[in-house]
């Protein structure tokens, strides 16, 4: 169901960090979805450049992708653009004025930001690009410190460190409306955990897997290869009610000898439910269980809204199942002790991806989405 | 354990018929506050098997006033949800285990997490 907006026609630029380039394009496509808008990329698109125009939309659709996208370093409302500073100053000119008028307003403030990708602007050299823009009706006063309303001038000097043009390729100037959400990955950051394990899910990725997942609020979402928990507390924070299973006793307990160089074993406060408190989601924890991906214990129906995973890979982190090859032997009375650990079997990893997509296929909702790890090699 | 995860849960013993609903038998269950949300609890009861749910509060004591039928138009039913979200996240199962219906195996529940994996034999 796509969301109704007031004022359409106007164009919007996204300025992302030139990071998980490949992850970009889904996580703002999926981030739309969730608006039900297409992703319409407008003048000069180019995948791998961080400067994207989208067509097609409105202001609060812009606002939900910066609100959760970690790949968005910012969102402005495209004014002008142009290859050269002249070409900019005709498009601004063109710009209805009735668009640009409510945030020029004389008892207002505002502030002009310049940035530039791939080469470093000197001081002097920005106040002559600000300078520059005399041409438009700014009636307010400048203030540097608290304006009420940005506008942010951008050069595009490429892509090529090694190879940086004298003039910018292209130049945009808008209305700046919010940052993107990568703040969370400092904020959410591995390193100040208090649980973690050795292969946690870096807080960055957790949260692009999470938008990829197009998860939203009360949603409930599962991960059979739960470990630690990081791509629940993503998930958690964007909403979603979480669970989560592993195959590990120590690890779904929050037992055992600790990742940290540090620490021999792990505190009392170590487990997946004290990750999520301590950024204040324990409300959206449902539960973690010990149990074997290969052998499921949910009832077959479309149970999840999204299934966000990171299976083992064999390499760093042992790939097993429940059962043995070895003859079996029970004990005489047929009864376990209480802490007997069942003996495992190798778990193939195509066996692992299979399992899963079945899994995945009875589990979720239809529409749901399955995002997840896999691992390739690539021989050199 | 929450009652809503029991809910969906079903006995994998090898060749059970009838494995759901697993039984509850609980020797610790803890009340914990969670913050109602109306939206969370109306999305989940579609999901729900209802008479399993008000079986298994029953056997642990914390039914109160749940009814015994899903009535029709519970989005709007604020007192409705309210009583249905105590059951599904507030009740917890500390210690205890799971049973079987049919084979009666036991899956033990340690502080609150419950461990479903089969020995060896059993797979």
């Amino acid at each position: 169901m796509a969301a109704t907006c007031s004022r359409s026609r106007l164009q919007f630029l996204l300025h992302l960090a030139q990071d998980n380039l490949d992850f970009r394009l889904p996580e703002i496509k999926a981030l739309l979805a969730l608006r039900g808008k297409p992703f319409l990329p407008g003048v000069n698109f180019s995948e791998q450049s961080p400067f994207w125009c989208l067509d097609g939309l409105c202001e609060e659709d812009v606002r939900t992708i910066t609100a959760r996208s970690v790949c968005a370093k910012s969102a402005i409302e495209l004014w002008g653009h142009g290859k050269t500073h002249s070409e900019l100053k005709t498009s601004l000119l063109n710009y209805p004025s009735e668009n640009m008028l409510p945030y020029m307003q004389k008892d207002s403030t505002y502030k002009i930001s310049v940035d530039t990708f791939n080469k470093t602007l000197l001081f002097p050299e920005r106040i002559k690009r600000i300078d520059a823009l005399e041409y438009l009706p700014f009636e307010g006063t400048v203030s540097l410190k608290t304006p009420e309303h940005i506008f942010v001038l951008l050069e595009d000097y490429g892509t090529d460190p090694n190879n940086i043009p004298e003039h910018p390729n292209y130049i945009y100037f808008g209305r700046w409306l919010a940052d993107g959400q990568r703040e969370l990955i400092r904020s959410h950051s591995v390193k100040n955990r208090h649980f973690i394990g050795n292969t946690s899910m870096d807080a960055g990725l957790s949260f692009i897997m999470a938008n990829h997942a197009k998860i939203k609020k009360d949603d409930l979402v599962f991960d059979p290869f739960v470990g630690t928990g990081s791509l629940l507390v993503a998930c958690s924070q964007f909403g979603a009610y979480v669970c989560g299973t592993d195959i590990d006793y120590n690890i779904i307990h929050g037992k055992g000898r600790s990742s940290r160089k540090n620490r021999t074993w792990r505190g009392p406060d170590e487990n997946i439910r004290a990750n999520l408190r301590q950024y204040g989601t324990e409300k959206m924890y449902v539960d973690v269980m010990v149990s074997d991906a290969a052998k499921p214990v949910w009832k077959k129906a479309a149970l999840f809204d999204a299934i966000i995973t990171d299976p083992p890979y064999g390499i760093r982190e042992s790939t097993r199942r429940t059962g043995s090859h070895k003859d079996i032997t029970k004990p005489p009375d047929g009864i376990y002790v209480e802490s007997h650990v069942p003996v495992s079997q190798a778990y193939h990893l195509s066996d692992i991806f299979t399992d899963l997509l079945h899994f995945s296929a009875h589990h979720l909702v239809m529409g749901g989405r399955l995002v997840y790890w896999l691992p390739i090699y690539r021989p050199e | 354990m929450k009652l809503l995860t029991h809910n969906m849960l079903t006995s994998h013993v090898k060749g059970v018929v009838k494995g759901y609903p697993l039984l509850i038998k609980a020797t610790e269950v803890k009340m914990n506050e969670v913050e109602f949300n109306p939206q969370f609890v109306s999305r989940m009861i579609p999901k729900l098997e209802w008479s399993a749910l008000v079986q298994a509060a029953e056997e642990l004591g914390h039914r109160e006033d749940l009814p015994g039928e899903l009535m029709a138009e519970y989005e709007k039913d604020e007192e409705f949800l309210k009583k249905v979200h105590r059951v599904l996240l507030e009740v917890e199962v500390i210690e205890g285990c799971l049973q079987c219906p049919e084979s009666g195996r036991e899956f033990p529940i340690t502080r609150g997490i419950p461990n479903m994996l089969l020995n060896e034999d059993e797979v």
